[in-house]
């Protein structure tokens, strides 16, 4: 379990983040949205480590992240994957050698062993025969599916997205939706996803956070979101005509 | 950022930077691929520029020694030195600082801008230890290779240049290369070639890991750290000069 409790964070003047607090659990796809700006990224980095609160705890299963110094810190590095919003690969690396650095950096394995590893999760993400190519080689998709693949090389215990769909076309954004979720119950791991993607939400949102100005102004299911009246989530999910019909739809369903 | 906290910031960055290397394996392949990068592919163009060079110093030497109580012998003696004591270790460290320099600064701005680095810091991998160590041991080990290859090939290229245009004859260019040759000179070149070498990464990289933004970013970092290591270059030499031969 992670649980953030009372979060902020400033830049000079900027109040980024205002006392968040959260708690994302295992087995279940927790997404982050709200408008740029709100705070989502900030928030994400806090959590990973990148940027150091001016208050608040960030705990890993009950070990405070953010107190923690050096080797104990780099133990818990060691349970987090991350899949970036630029995929982040190894512009040198084939996407063997991108898939096995961390195994490289930190497992105690032979060079097969790590290759064994190193194709069983990229035959996980769907991305077999692609061992030798370059990331310049690859498309955006399998940019992804690759980020995700070294994500979960060391089994991690959290696993974290930044907007894995920007970029992507619709059907291959609900693959790589699906793929992450599928992850997240299979190793039975906590996600947490930044995203701006509506069909991610209703896909996928197990847990669904809205941050507006740097606060937590709203907390449900996917479910949730078609009922809520809260006038800022209803502004900013169904801001496009297509959601609005949908849950128009939904509620009469119900 | 104030230039003061600029050099704060460089200075603590030094101290992430040696640290133990987190996996020895890992660190030895980077090794040798940056010597490959950093040093190897940096033969062809020292070698050209220090032949030209060597050949210029040359010509111009013979020149201005006109006057039949100066001893030809002086051009050869006078390729030698220069090419010793200046154009192979500060002329080529400038230039490297531009190839190199630039280089280092914008691989290392572009893994900053595209997330690379943050890739490696959530792994929990010390990002400053794993990319730029490697890059000072191999130009430390390296450098002082290529100014020895440098100062060789000068002479050599002097050499080329009279017996090209007649000004001088060969055992008079002989006579002045062998005339009193003193290893120390050998020595404080190549003591501040090291330090230039180190000044040259170390800044380069400075600049590349500090990049926020974009790819104009990241080539306005690369001018910056090219300016400032040409500058940091020449003050040194100043100062090693005066405490090593002064």
């Amino acid at each position: 379990m992670l649980e953030v409790k009372n979060l902020h964070k400033s830049f000079g003047e900027a109040h980024v983040l205002k006392g968040i607090s959260a708690v994302f659990e295992k087995g279940k796809t927790s997404l982050v949205i709200g408008q740029s700006g709100s705070g989502k990224t900030v928030f994400l980095k806090c959590m990973l480590g990148l940027h150091i609160p001016e208050e608040g705890q960030i705990s890993f299963d009950h070990r405070v992240f953010n107190k923690l110094k050096g080797k104990e810190k780099r133990e818990i590095r060691k349970e987090i994957g991350m899949v970036f919003q630029g995929s982040a690969l190894y512009d040198s690396m084939t996407v063997e050698e991108n898939v096995m650095f961390p195994l490289k950096m930190f497992a105690h394995m032979t060079k097969e062993e790590m290759l064994t590893r190193a194709n069983t999760v990229l035959d996980r993400v769907n991305l077999p025969n692609s061992n030798k190519k370059l990331p310049s080689e690859l498309s955006g998709g399998m940019k992804k599916r690759v980020a995700i693949a070294r994500a979960i090389v060391m089994n991690p215990k959290y696993l974290f997205c930044d907007e894995p769909n920007s970029g992507l076309d619709p059907q291959t954004a609900i693959v790589i939706d699906n793929l992450i979720r599928e992850i997240t119950r299979e190793y039975d791991i906590v996600t947490v996803i930044n995203s701006h993607d509506m069909n991610s939400v209703m896909e996928i949102g197990d847990k669904i956070i809205f941050l507006k100005d740097g606060e937590k102004a709203w907390e449900g299911t996917k479910e949730d979101i078609f009922r809520t009246d809260n006038e800022a989530v209803v502004n900013f999910v169904y801001s496009s005509n297509l959601y609005k019909k949908v849950r128009e739809a939904y509620r009469k369903e119900m | 950022m104030t230039n003061f906290e600029h050099i704060g910031a460089y200075f603590l960055m030094l101290k992430e930077v040696f640290r133990k290397p987190q996996k020895w394996k890992v660190f030895w392949d980077l090794l040798f691929r940056e010597i490959d990068d950093l040093g190897l592919k940096s033969l062809g163009i020292t070698a050209f520029i220090a032949f030209f060079v060597g050949g210029v110093i040359a010509i111009q030497t013979a020149l201005n020694v006109e006057s039949p109580f100066i001893p030809r012998y002086l051009i050869g003696f006078a390729t030698k030195r220069s090419m010793i004591l200046e154009f192979a270790p500060t002329f080529i460290s400038v230039i490297l600082a531009g190839k190199v320099g630039s280089y280092i600064t914008s691989s290392i701005g572009t893994m900053r801008v595209t997330e690379q680095i943050d890739a490696l810091e959530i792994m929990g991998i010390n990002s400053l230890n794993y990319l730029v160590l490697p890059k000072v041991i191999a130009v430390l080990f390296f450098y002082p290779i290529l100014v020895i290859l440098a100062m060789i090939l000068g002479i050599f290229g002097g050499w080329v240049a009279g017996i090209l245009t007649d000004l001088f004859f060969t055992e008079d260019y002989i006579m002045g290369i062998q005339l009193e040759f003193n290893p120390y000179f050998v020595k404080y070149a190549i003591i501040k070639t090291l330090v230039f070498a180190f000044v040259i990464v170390t800044i380069s990289s400075y600049h590349g890991h500090k990049v926020e933004g974009g790819a104009l970013e990241v080539g306005r970092a690369s001018t910056k750290a090219v300016v400032w290591t040409s500058v940091v270059i020449i003050l040194l030499n100043y100062f090693l000069t005066q405490m090593l031969l002064g």
